[in-house]
């Protein structure tokens, strides 16, 4: 099946409330087909209004969206096709399992026999085999989660939309549910758009994840490129640990760039500063510095153990480097012969490569 | 040895359900001691009147005890022919009695409504009664007005006799015990009450559906708005209800009379001609506006109050599944209202079948319902006792309308907040 790189695609979108605030500002995003993206953003940041357009629920302000090709901002919800899985599932209170999943084809007036098969087969997909004649009401949060991800599969809509769906779930049942959903949608190949504020969820599933924040994507991209390079401290931020240095360029070339900080000089890695005297956000990943490191680095500090707390298969070690009193360490738990104790003075080392040097915050 | 019959012991060795009930009697006493002036306050209040207006619908001592001799006399008496000398000259005794304690006036209403024309015979036999000489009652009293000598007016008073009656239920649906002691309609002209009856449930059934019909959008509408405007809708909504019922009813008067403002606005526009307004007070239409309006926020609330707590993405999924709209509405919000909706509905029906104020003020001759006969009752003839039981009747027809939405619709479905 050749894929469309445009499946769904946001083209100049704007949207506001109140005619004063813009909650999405000039949205431009493609979605491939089959692909599996993810919004994620704090809320407030137009993630969740982003996928309401997209459902039909809210109208752009400016701009359109197309939908294999079809400009759909003139087409009603209930004409779109479009999968959704609620935060709060949205089940039907008074109909069972079988009556909300019937519900999808009845109105799209599927022969009985057909629509059973279909929804033997959406069931079986969340393995909720048995479960058809129960109320919503006697099934507990994640088998209701099922439920509502079996519904809007059940028609097999060619895009199915997800709004933090795992949000009122606990963690261990959120975690095998990310899987899930995602097996389910390696196997049918279906179009996800997902909503998230957790980015854990987000890196786990999607293909890609659009970053949102102050209604405008920061960076889409795939999620090891997310975490390993951020295009702005806001997404170095909001993707994972980081360690930040504020300062000033001092001087730049060859694709390095020395950054003065109040007492000390580093070296980093010039993402989005461009000449001498700009100021700064040097961010660097906690798992990228070492302690005492063997092989050669080309920033090597001294710092101060401030706290140690122990995470099980890692620990975590607060140090008090270069004048931020907040770095923090992962230390594997298998390197024991390191001496790491409170109040120690240690050497900090890490290539300048990892120490990203972005926009001031 | 089975597991279940052996006895669960504290570790003090004291059984534990022994244990149990020690715990909790105190709790219990105290929850007891807490209810107990709601529970007196309701005895009084409502077990009482009630089980006394029971009583007063089926109590029918007060001829019993002013005529004790007669009665008596009676027993031997076949009530074919006239009685004899014995039952009179026991008659002229009792009247006698009451004559000396003024109380004539009240056996004469009360053989009154048993049958028309002892009021003026009454009288008569009181005056007469002064110049009667001993022996031969008979032939005396039967003397002092033809009525007196018609057995039929002895045989109403024979049927007075009984302590306990149910003449009074049978009057309220137009009936009456005949002489031959059968249970028959009165005459086609005579029937007030069925008409009343059944325009009472009429009257209360279409308020019920065009409330209904009005809340429904307006509860909606309160149920989605953004706060600020659905306080104030719902202002509007309670506003009748913190205004004076009968300040309610008057300003209806002044709306709908025939020079009135709606009249007016009529003949403006051209609907109606100046010289043919309609009549729309004094009149059934009168009592489905008035009721309507003063009823219509007992429908909004329950319905508000259950609108509120369906979340809205239940409406969205519906379309987002692919339901039109009205699918959606139909299918998914709809039967989510329907305890608001029995709820709303019970109550307006319930309030409307015993309404009183608006009719007796806007119903006129045909808009009146049966409390409006109830309290004429109480109020100018005076027969408590018919309005007693007509009260009973009343209650009785709202319990089987409740046992029947408890039947249909399920009493646990409903939902009034």
């Amino acid at each position: 099946m050749a894929s469309k790189k445009d499946f769904v695609k946001f083209d100049k979108v704007d949207k506001s409330y109140d005619g004063k605030v813009l909650v999405v500002k000039d949205l431009q995003l493609d979605i491939a087909e089959g692909e599996f993206i993810t919004m994620l953003g704090p809320s407030g940041s137009g993630k969740t209004t982003c996928l309401m357009m997209l459902a039909g629920f809210e109208t752009p302000t400016n701009g359109e969206i197309y939908l294999d090709g079809k400009a759909i901002s003139s087409i009603p919800p209930h004409k779109r096709g479009i999968g959704m899985v609620f935060q709060n599932y949205a089940l039907f209170p008074h109909m069972t399992v079988y009556e909300n999943l019937a519900f999808p084809l009845r109105v799209r007036k599927i022969p009985k026999d057909e629509a059973d098969k279909k929804i033997d087969k959406a069931l079986s997909m969340v393995s909720l085999q048995g479960f058809a004649a129960r109320m919503p009401g006697q099934l507990s949060g994640g088998q209701q989660q099922r439920v509502a991800v079996a519904r809007s599969l059940v028609f097999d809509p060619q895009l199915v939309l997800m709004d933090e769906p795992l949000g009122a779930l606990d963690k261990n049942l959120r975690e095998s549910m990310q899987y899930e959903i995602k097996h389910i949608h390696e196997s049918i190949g279906v179009t996800v758009v997902y909503v998230t504020h957790d980015q854990s969820e987000a890196l786990t599933m999607s293909n890609r994840i659009a970053v949102f924040n102050d209604g405008k994507v920061q960076q889409l991209s795939s999620p090891d490129e997310l975490y390993e390079k951020p295009v702005n401290s806001f997404v170095a931020e909001f993707i994972g640990e980081n360690n930040t240095f504020g300062g000033e360029v001092s001087d730049i070339s060859e694709g390095k760039c020395k950054v003065k900080l109040a007492n000390a000089e580093i070296l980093a890695n010039p993402i989005s500063v461009k000449g001498k005297g700009e100021r700064t956000t040097v961010s660097l990943r906690p798992e990228r510095a070492l302690i005492n490191p063997s092989t050669k680095m080309d920033n090597l500090h001294k710092g101060k153990i401030e706290e140690v707390i122990y995470h099980g298969d890692h620990t975590r070690v607060r140090i008090n480097l270069l004048g931020n009193p907040e770095f923090i360490l992962k230390v594997p738990n298998s390197s024991s012969n390191l001496d790491i104790k409170l109040g120690n003075e240690i050497n900090i080392g890490w290539n300048s490569d990892d120490a990203r040097a972005l926009d001031p915050k | 040895m089975s597991s279940e019959t052996k006895q669960i012991l504290t570790t003090d060795g004291i059984p534990l359900e022994v244990s149990l009930k020690k715990a909790e009697k105190k709790n219990k006493i105290k929850a007891f001691l807490l209810v107990a002036p709601l529970l007196f306050f309701l005895i009084i209040t409502y077990v009482f009147p009630i089980g006394d207006m029971l009583f007063r619908s089926v109590d029918d001592k007060m001829v019993t005890q002013m005529l004790p001799k007669t009665f008596k006399a009676m027993e031997n008496w076949d009530g074919q022919e006239l009685p004899d000398e014995e039952v009179f000259a026991a008659f002229h005794e009792d009247f006698i009695k009451l004559v000396e304690d003024k109380r004539e006036g009240k056996l004469s209403t009360q053989l009154n409504y048993t049958k028309n024309g002892f009021k003026s015979i009454i009288k008569k036999l009181r005056r007469a009664s002064k110049k009667f000489e001993e022996g031969n009652y008979k032939e005396q009293i039967m003397a002092v007005h033809k009525r007196w000598a018609d057995v039929e007016y002895w045989r109403a008073i024979q049927r007075r006799a009984p302590e306990f009656t149910g003449q009074k239920y049978l009057k309220g649906m137009d009936m009456y015990v005949n002489e031959e002691g059968k249970i028959v309609s009165v005459e086609e002209d005579r029937r007030i009450h069925r008409v009343l009856w059944l325009r009472t449930l009429e009257i209360a059934f279409f308020v019920t559906v065009f409330c209904f019909l009005m809340a429904y959008p307006i509860a909606h509408l309160l149920a989605t708005l953004p706060m600020k405007y659905s306080n104030l809708l719902m202002i509007c909504v309670l506003l009748p209800f913190w205004t004076s019922l009968l300040v309610r009813t008057a300003s209806w008067m002044i709306l709908l009379q025939q020079q009135g403002i709606v009249n007016d606005f009529f003949v403006g526009i051209g609907l109606v001609a100046d010289d043919n307004r309609p009549e729309m007070m004094y009149n059934k239409t009168g009592s489905y506006v008035a009721m309507t309006q003063i009823l219509l926020p007992f429908m909004v609330l329950p319905l508000y109050s259950v609108m509120k707590t369906i979340s809205p993405s239940l409406m969205r999924a519906g379309k987002s599944l692919g339901g039109t709209p009205f699918v959606a509405f139909w299918k998914v919000y709809f039967p989510l209202t329907i305890p608001g909706i029995g709820a709303g509905c019970l109550l307006v029906f319930i309030l409307a079948i015993g309404y009183y104020i608006t009719p007796a003020l806007v119903g006129g001759a045909s808009g009146t319902l049966i409390s409006n006969q109830i309290a004429f009752h109480m109020k100018s003839t005076l027969d408590w006792s018919f309005a007693s039981a007509m009260g009973l009747m009343l209650l009785s027809g709202v319990l089987v309308i409740y046992w029947l939405y408890n039947k249909i619709v399920g009493i646990d479905n409903i939902k009034l907040g």
